[in-house]
């Protein structure tokens, strides 16, 4: 059996595990054989089932649906520049989402409008196609890559500067909600919204799936891409357009969760030796969705009940993981 | 399948590099650019593989215009290896080389066992199957060189694109490669169309060569009409003696000084001497040599001048005058010939002149002074 039939195999027993101890979790804790029970019903009277099929079930599928989608995004992107540390966070994606859901809610809230889901999501997706397109633009004129990243973090801090300054001068109200959702958080999810991320996700992750031959022989380079009947300029297009729409809908539905999109990809790269898109992109869904879903369940549950981000806990457990493969990279060139 | 060229001029957006480019590729032909660094060769590789678009003019894939020909199409007719081995990570050599059967898996890129076949069957042929399983990344650049080739042989396409593909191997590898390449000439009738550096394995390896000098084609013939006088030695502007064109080997250039040895040698035997000579740049002339003496070459290329009778005639009085005028102005003299005949007597009265002048040295005395 291949290594990776093993790795995936184990990664899916692993999130089903994951899954079912994310909803045993929190203040109201229930065991294993309840939530099977409820589940079984599907749903209930009673508080627990209350509990686990309005906040729990929907928060858990969210993490996974949305984990998964940021991590296949990081691996598109990861593809498209052939470098390792591309993501969405790095490259100012997320901020321009951040700016332009801002900018949208404010507008909205100032005439009395609450912000809807789809709202959010557009906003959210043109946010970061702008800022998609600045790096774009750049990556033309920039040949080195690291510069590029460099870029990225600039468009990053210039969205935010922005960002800021809409803050300062809208009205306190308005601003709470903007920053609860800016902290990243999967907090207040509901079956709604769960059900307009999978369409968006599973789409695009199916639609990213089928473009894995082209994909594998852009690992190749441009050139030899060119070269085997790849139509190259298409590619791209195709794979910046389903990695921002992956990332647009992260960001509008959890705010910008950092690192999942750069370090999974690479994780499970390395543990399952190959570097196959027709592997490594159900692979990075199924990665991104336990981790996402593990650092979740510290987020809400180690100072409870008080919630931390969802970015600063992804950040201290990926990180390091980032950190060593740059330095493993720098050594290998 | 061939391919040729109308008016076409290549280059980067609407610069040109390289003006009316006239070329065209038959099956089993070997045509090979030769021309100073940057002088255009692999822009014009480049635009016939469509990394470039043309400035001007058309590329033909068979009767049709290379840009209305279906991209899958294309790849199943042209296959590329570029002078730069890529690294993509995590992938096995032979899943690199699998990459060829590109054109010809469905949708997922599952390979067939017909598929496995002839990436095996590419493996051999370039004698990389101890290699097949190991990442690619961690390979020398010679066998990811090879690689790529088996990469491109199994693309199964009648033309094949190479741009310098012998740059960063070893002798070996060199030579391995092009006979493969040959063979895949002459065996398979694959048409091949690469640039290379190497001007001796150019001359032995190509049917036609087109020599490329900065802004146009300066040169198009077989090797036997271009490696011919000084065409090599003004495609790459180096002094003539630079170059010979029959061996394809190079000399350093030399400074013109006035000479202090004179040289008396033939046979070969003094060609050590020559070649230690012209390493110290201590500036020497040589005598008397027959023009079919294997030392002429080496004579002519490093030394200020030579003395020189033609080939199949005796050295003569009148050279053996010049010779000793030039010793005159020479500080010592190395006597380097072993055996005297009726072929070099004059030689042998050019030594005792040499002595009688009191310049007849040893070559340690030499070294010593």
């Amino acid at each position: 059996m291949k290594r990776y039939v093993g790795i995936l195999s184990l990664a899916l027993i692993l999130l089903a595990g994951a899954v079912i101890f994310s909803i045993c979790l929190g203040s109201v804790s229930m065991s294993p054989g309840e939530v099977f029970r409820i589940l079984a019903a599907g749903g209930g009277k009673s508080t627990h089932a209350k509990i686990l099929w309005e906040i729990r079930l929907p928060r858990v599928l969210a993490a996974v649906i949305l984990g998964g989608g940021l991590s296949v995004s990081g691996f598109l992107l990861q593809t498209f520049f052939q470098n390792p540390i591309a993501g969405p966070y790095v490259l100012g994606i997320s901020s321009g989402a951040k700016l332009f859901v801002a900018m949208t809610m404010i507008f909205l809230l100032d005439r009395g409008m609450m912000i809807t889901s789809a709202g959010m999501v557009a906003s959210a997706f043109v946010g970061s196609l702008m800022a998609m397109g600045f790096v774009l633009i750049l990556s033309f004129r920039v040949k080195k890559m690291s510069m590029l990243v460099v870029c990225g973090i600039l468009i990053g801090y210039i969205c935010s500067a922005i960002t800021d300054f809409f803050v300062t001068f809208a009205e306190d109200s308005n601003i709470v909600n903007l920053h609860n959702w800016s902290k990243g958080t999967f907090s207040g999810m509901g079956w709604e919204q769960v059900g307009m991320m999978s369409i968006c996700i599973l789409l695009c992750v199916a639609a990213a799936f089928f473009l894995s031959k082209p994909m594998g022989a852009l690992q190749m380079g441009e050139a030899y891409a060119l070269s085997l009947g790849v139509s190259v300029k298409r590619l791209r297009v195709a794979l910046i357009l389903l990695s921002s729409l992956l990332s647009a809908t992260v960001t509008a539905f959890a705010g910008p969760i950092s690192f999942v999109g750069i370090a999974v990809p690479h994780l499970m790269k390395l543990s399952m030796k190959t570097a196959k898109p027709l592997v490594l992109i159900p692979g990075s869904f199924v990665g991104g969705a336990l981790l996402t879903l593990l650092c979740d369940d510290i987020a809400r549950s180690l100072f409870a009940p008080t919630e931390l981000s969802i970015s600063s806990v992804t950040a201290v457990f990926l990180v390091p993981v980032v950190m060593v493969m740059m330095i493993r990279r720098r050594r290998t060139e | 399948m061939n391919l040729h060229t109308e008016n076409l001029s290549v280059g980067y957006g609407k610069k040109v590099v390289v003006d009316q480019v006239e070329l065209t590729l038959q099956p089993g032909q070997i045509v090979t650019l030769i021309g100073p660094n940057g002088a255009g060769k692999s822009t014009i590789l480049k635009t016939i593989t469509r990394q470039l678009d043309p400035v001007k003019g058309v590329v033909y894939l068979g009767e049709k215009q290379l840009s209305t020909w279906q991209e899958k199409e294309i790849a199943k007719e042209l296959s590329v290896v570029m002078t730069h081995p890529v690294s993509p990570e995590l992938m096995t050599c032979r899943e690199v080389v699998s990459m060829g059967r590109y054109p010809y898996t469905g949708r997922m890129g599952n390979l067939t066992a017909q598929d496995n076949e002839q990436v095996e069957k590419a493996l051999a042929l370039v004698h990389g199957e101890d290699t097949a399983d190991c990442w690619f990344h961690e390979l020398s650049d010679g066998q990811k060189q090879r690689a790529m080739l088996a990469r491109a042989i199994c693309q199964q396409t009648e033309i094949m694109v190479l741009d310098e593909p012998t740059s960063y191997l070893d002798m070996r590898f060199k030579l391995d490669i092009l006979k493969v390449i040959r063979t895949l000439a002459v065996e398979e009738k694959k048409a091949i169309l690469m640039s290379l550096h190497e001007l001796d394995l150019t001359q032995k390896i190509s049917d036609l060569i087109i020599c490329v000098d900065g802004n146009k084609i300066s040169d198009i013939g077989t090797p036997e009409e271009i490696f011919t006088g000084n065409r090599i030695q003004k495609l790459y502007k180096i002094d003539e003696g630079c170059f010979d064109p029959e061996t394809g080997a190079m000399f350093l250039s030399k400074e013109e000084k006035s000479p202090e040895v004179f040289v008396i040698g033939g046979g070969g035997a003094a060609l050590p001497l020559y070649r230690k000579l012209s390493r110290k740049q201590i500036p020497f002339v040589a005598g008397i040599l027959s023009e079919n003496d294997v030392e002429y070459r080496v004579a002519k290329a490093g030394a200020q001048q030579v003395v020189a009778a033609k080939a199949f005639f005796p050295l003569g009085q009148e050279k053996l005058e010049a010779a000793k005028a030039l010793l005159d102005s020479c500080k010592w003299c190395v006597g380097k010939v072993r055996d005297f005949g009726p072929g070099n007597m004059e030689n042998q009265a050019l030594l005792a002149y040499a002595k009688e002048k009191n310049k007849l040295i040893s070559e340690e005395e030499l070294w010593q002074r």
